[in-house]
């Protein structure tokens, strides 16, 4: 194993900078949201993470294909790499949401197309991880694996389409209203601060989570390589 | 090329089920390929009634909790009706998706199959028509005996369209899975987990237009998850298509 690169060094102590830096943000720098008050601020973790977990489940797919195109375990690492960080991220933002909806909503949980969709996705790369712990063989496992990430990355948007046709309360802050969204606010110059510096944070943050989950996969690969060694 | 494939194609078909598996003798490779995996699989199910009869039996004890689960008086009926069938649905299918792959790994038949030298998708499309003719076969005896039960007509010409839509989405994706999960450890209980998270955007939209033509509602607020259905079908029958050859190599 090579020794941790300087790079992600300076990546690590940059994400926990951006931690303290996008907390301090949230918490005390965005002013108070006048109706939902302070509960509103679990809004700026909630859609960094949301957002750097979208994009993680994109390049998981993406990765997938690669993979079954080039079958080079390498892509079988970026892709699940990919992938498990998002998933953790995706469980805070769930958390996050329930956390804010209580209040808002008056309940933790309702059966909105992005609530859905959430829950939905989460349980697919669920059953990901079942069905690689369920092949021993590694170059199979690469294999399933990146078809099983195919389909439910390709799943997984057409489900928040099926879900539409049954009525959404969720706001949407970015782009758009929505005429029966409970709890939507505009954000005004400070919030926007923190909103643009959560996503900032959060995207640095799963980079250096990513880059330390793929040195973890060539580790993993390696013990798997010598313990086959050893059985011969 | 077609004419060197043929016998080979009906050999090892024959010496991996049963004898006289295969009938036809013309048109090109490709449909040869596929309706001789189909036959083989209707002759075996023909023959020993193992996955017709379990599913049957398993939807019409779905359908019987049910009705306890649910008490399904008048007017809950009306509201439930496509739920309840599409739970049955999928719940059999299942049971059938599962059988039918592994019936093909236990007898050592894949590796047979895999050895044919015919294009794999051909395996994969052969498969998936006969676990869809089995499916719809269930769900066109289920029907009936739901719509005695429970007073209800079942037989509106849209239902069984979304029936049929449901189920090829169901089938293509199911085959696929199928044909994943019996390679793995855990074999037989991974199926469904695999399987119901990525179909849960059929069931949704399958369940929204059934219960639409049962209560007779407007075709504008029906088409849109017909449509949703008939792009699932497209989508996923084309993937599973491409990747079935990375499923199935050893």
């Amino acid at each position: 194993m090579d020794p941790k690169p300087l790079a992600l060094k300076i990546l690590d102590i940059v994400s926990i900078v951006v931690l303290a830096i996008a907390t301090y943000l949230a918490l005390v720098f965005a002013p108070m949201e006048l109706v939902m008050g302070n509960v509103q601020r679990v809004f700026y973790f909630h859609i960094g993470t949301a957002w750097t977990a979208l994009i993680g489940f994109i390049l998981g797919a993406v990765f997938s294909v690669i993979y079954l195109i080039k079958k080079d375990l390498k892509w079988d690492r970026l892709e699940i790499a990919a992938i498990e960080v998002s998933m953790v991220f995706f469980f805070i933002t769930i958390v996050l949401g329930s956390i804010w909806a209580r209040p808002v909503w008056n309940t933790w949980w309702t059966w909105d197309p992005r609530l859905t969709t959430a829950a939905v996705t989460e349980l697919i790369y669920a059953a990901y991880f079942m069905l690689r712990q369920g092949i021993d063989d590694p170059e199979r496992r690469a294999r399933f694996g990146a078809v099983y990430a195919l389909i439910g990355g390709l799943s997984a948007p057409i489900t928040f389409f099926a879900i539409r046709f049954f009525r959404t309360i969720h706001p949407v802050v970015i782009a758009g209203g929505n005429g029966n969204a409970q709890g939507s606010f505009n954000m005004t110059g400070n919030m926007l601060v923190a909103f643009f510096f959560g996503l900032f944070a959060f995207t640095v943050i799963f980079i250096d989570l990513f880059w330390h989950r793929v040195r973890l996969g060539e580790l993993q690969s390696k013990v798997e390589e010598m313990k086959l060694q050893a059985t011969i | 090329m077609t004419d060197k494939i043929n016998p080979v194609v009906e050999e090892s078909v024959q010496a991996d089920t049963r004898p006289r598996a295969t009938k036809s003798r013309s048109s090109s490779g490709f449909f040869k390929a596929v309706s001789a995996v189909v036959w083989k699989d209707v002759q075996a199910e023909v023959r020993s009634r193992e996955l017709f009869s379990a599913m049957l039996v398993f939807s019409l004890l779905v359908i019987l909790i049910f009705n306890f689960a649910l008490e399904l008086d008048i007017k809950t009926r009306q509201s439930v009706t496509a739920g309840v069938l599409w739970a049955t649905f999928a719940f059999a299918g299942t049971l059938g998706l599962n059988r039918s792959m592994s019936i093909e790994k236990d007898r050592g038949c894949m590796d047979g199959l895999l050895l044919a030298p015919v294009d794999r998708s051909a395996i994969y499309f052969g498969k998936v028509i006969s676990n869809l003719a089995f499916m719809l076969i269930v769900e066109l005896i289920v029907l009936p005996v739901y719509s005695v039960l429970y007073n209800v007509n079942l037989f509106i010409p849209g239902l069984l369209l979304v029936i049929l839509l449901g189920s090829i989405g169901y089938v293509s994706v199911g085959t696929l899975l199928a044909a994943m999960s019996v390679q793995t450890r855990t074999r037989d209980i991974l199926l469904p987990i695999l399987l119901f998270p990525v179909i849960v955007p059929v069931l949704l939209a399958a369940v929204k237009a059934s219960s639409g033509f049962l209560t007779g509602a407007e075709l504008a607020d029906i088409l849109p998850p017909i449509n949703l259905l008939i792009f699932y079908d497209i989508v996923f029958t084309a993937v599973a298509f491409m990747v079935f050859d990375s499923v199935v190599e050893e």
